[in-house]
């Protein structure tokens, strides 16, 4: 193994991480707030590329075609919703049928399978070419939207939401309107994927419509990650979505660990997967497998 | 105060599971009537506090609340007119929230849920208020998780959060069929204190017998989806196990099947 060719790697992956932190942060409200396994995400991060692409190659604005990222995928989001809530359909197969068709629409919205925003030529937001830069600018992003995410779910429709995704008879019973909280929800979460999606176009030079393959667990792997390492310390709800954002960098710095340690490019996938698999499986087994007794239940 | 005119629901129909749960019921309940409900197993008790609830449409008949006809609301809409208490401790509240998060979302029943903060100082005293007159010690723990405490604290805490907006009418679905007796003894004392105290309409299921008969002021046997007796006034002062089980056999031609029941 190279170290110094990993310790070159480092800030690359770090800035990698704090662009799809941002990414699990969407994943972070589906998953773990609403418990919904949303996969509109491996369309709707494309989605947010294309657009922010586009529109900067179009001479709007780098924020504003940010901003517009972010609308086109609280869009998609509102399509799952909608499919899930007003049509009955699973919630998984929602994303799934909103992720397919993104693939077209995304196709439409590029032209071709692949757009290029050169940094010599346009102001970009964040860039490769500028990793300190784009680590501080990602950072600020994540961190103010994590504030304002922490204070949407403080708000009487934010707690709603909770209650939505823990309980969702109970919600109806204290007059909860859980289909329109899930349709919130989606929108939020496919909102943040579109703004990750816009930011890593950015940062590596060109929008993909394949961008987003494999997306959703990588988001689940910072989520994951970021609980099994965070989680005894984070009981904070801002803490719990900033340790989503520390388990994508902790998930890059590994990946690029795995790469100096001579795994292909291509073997990604199947590493990313088996990650996600065994930390998804490791709460089951330890319950299944404990010899511990349970802790005795207070009695009124 | 509750009209419920002619409604039937059928389960899985026209399939081998298809199973007639209410069969062309007719109900009246008059303001601030305490209700026991009482039947074997199957016999439409806990379907009938669903369909007033709304948690699934009607097949057939009309839902009256307060002469509004409910009938097409959806569940959480006509949440505004009704405390809920389940059988499963679980049901009531949101686990990995807080006590005065669950609170904070009851008090909020009927209202819409806008950007203001969804907990106020002003309101935490009140909680802690309200919450000392349980009598669990609920009233030091506002932050506590709701997945922490027991199922009779559960029990009690959705009993307080039912009726923290008071509501037209008080759905008690078997809520102390899953505790131990002693702890639903309790339940049930905090039950009719709170039910007096607010002058609730109320219904109440049960599978217990004695407690049909020791709680409220009308009791209600259920048979096959449909009502077979209905004792009110001093009838229903003067029953007995006994006569209840040989007015149910002579009224439904059947003799009473529930396990529990006869066991309780």
């Amino acid at each position: 193994m190279n170290l110094n060719a990993l310790i070159a790697a480092l800030p690359g992956s770090v800035a990698q991480g704090v662009i799809w932190g941002i990414m699990a942060i969407g994943v972070y409200i589906t998953y773990k707030v609403l418990d919904y396994a949303d996969l509109t995400v491996d369309g709707s991060l494309a989605t947010g590329g294309a657009v922010a692409v586009m529109l900067m190659l179009a001479g709007t604005n780098p924020y504003v075609a940010l901003l517009c990222a972010m609308l086109a995928g609280m869009l998609a989001g509102l399509a799952t919703g909608l499919l899930h809530t007003a049509l009955g359909i699973p919630a998984i197969l929602s994303g799934i049928l909103t992720q397919l068709a993104l693939y077209s629409i995304n196709m439409r919205i590029m032209g071709k399978s692949n757009q290029a925003v050169s940094v010599d030529k346009m102001e970009l937001i964040v860039s490769m070419r500028y990793i300190p830069r784009t680590i501080l600018v990602a950072g600020l992003f994540a961190a103010v939207m994590i504030g304002a995410l922490y204070w949407f779910f403080g708000t009487e429709r934010g707690c709603s939401i909770r209650a939505t995704g823990c309980n969702a008879s109970m919600a109806r019973a204290q007059g909860i309107n859980t289909a329109a909280n899930k349709v919130i929800a989606l929108m939020l979460s496919n909102g943040m994927v579109a703004m990750a999606g816009a930011l890593y176009a950015q940062y590596q030079g060109s929008a993909d419509v394949k961008m987003g393959q494999g997306a959703i667990v990588i988001g689940l792997a910072a989520v994951i990650i970021g609980e099994v390492i965070f989680g005894k310390r984070a009981k904070n709800f801002a803490l719990k979505m900033l340790s989503a954002v520390a388990g994508a960098i902790v998930y890059f710095i590994v990946i690029a660990l795995v790469l100096q340690l001579g795994l292909s490019t291509t073997d990604l996938k199947l590493f990313s997967a088996v990650t996600v698999a065994v930390f998804l499986a490791i709460p089951h087994l330890k319950q299944t497998y404990s010899h511990r007794p349970q802790k005795g239940k207070l009695h009124a | 105060m509750l009209e419920l005119n002619h409604i039937s629901k059928t389960f899985n129909a026209g399939t081998v599971n298809e199973k007639t749960a209410l069969n062309d019921l007719s109900l009246t309940l008059k303001d601030g009537e305490f209700v026991t409900v009482i039947g074997g197993n199957g016999a439409g008790k806990s379907t009938m506090l669903n369909a007033v609830a709304g948690v699934w449409p009607l097949d057939a008949g009309s839902v009256r609340i307060d002469g509004v006809d409910v009938t097409r609301l959806p569940e959480h809409r006509r949440a505004a007119y009704l405390g809920r208490v389940f059988q499963d401790p679980m049901t009531g509240t949101a686990a990995s929230m807080g006590i005065e998060e669950n609170l904070a979302l009851a008090y909020r029943r009927g209202q819409r849920r806008t950007l203001r903060w969804g907990i106020t100082n002003k309101e935490r005293t009140l909680y802690r208020e309200l919450l000392s007159t349980l009598g669990l010690g609920l009233e030091d723990r506002l932050g506590a998780k709701v997945g922490l405490l027991s199922g009779g604290q559960r029990q009690a805490l959705t009993l307080l959060m039912a009726t923290l907006q008071k509501p037209r009418l008080l759905l008690l679905d078997e809520h102390t069929a899953a505790l131990d007796p002693k702890t639903a003894q309790k339940v049930l004392e905090l039950s009719d204190r709170v039910v007096s105290e607010n002058r609730l309409t109320t219904m109440m299921v049960t599978h217990n017998m004695r407690d049909a008969i020791a709680h409220g002021d009308r009791l209600i046997m259920m048979h096959e989806g449909n009502i077979a007796l209905d004792i009110a006034g001093d009838a229903k002062k003067r029953l007995t196990v006994e006569g209840l089980l040989w007015q149910f056999e002579k009224a439904s031609g059947t003799a009473f099947a529930n396990d529990r029941a006869l066991l309780a």
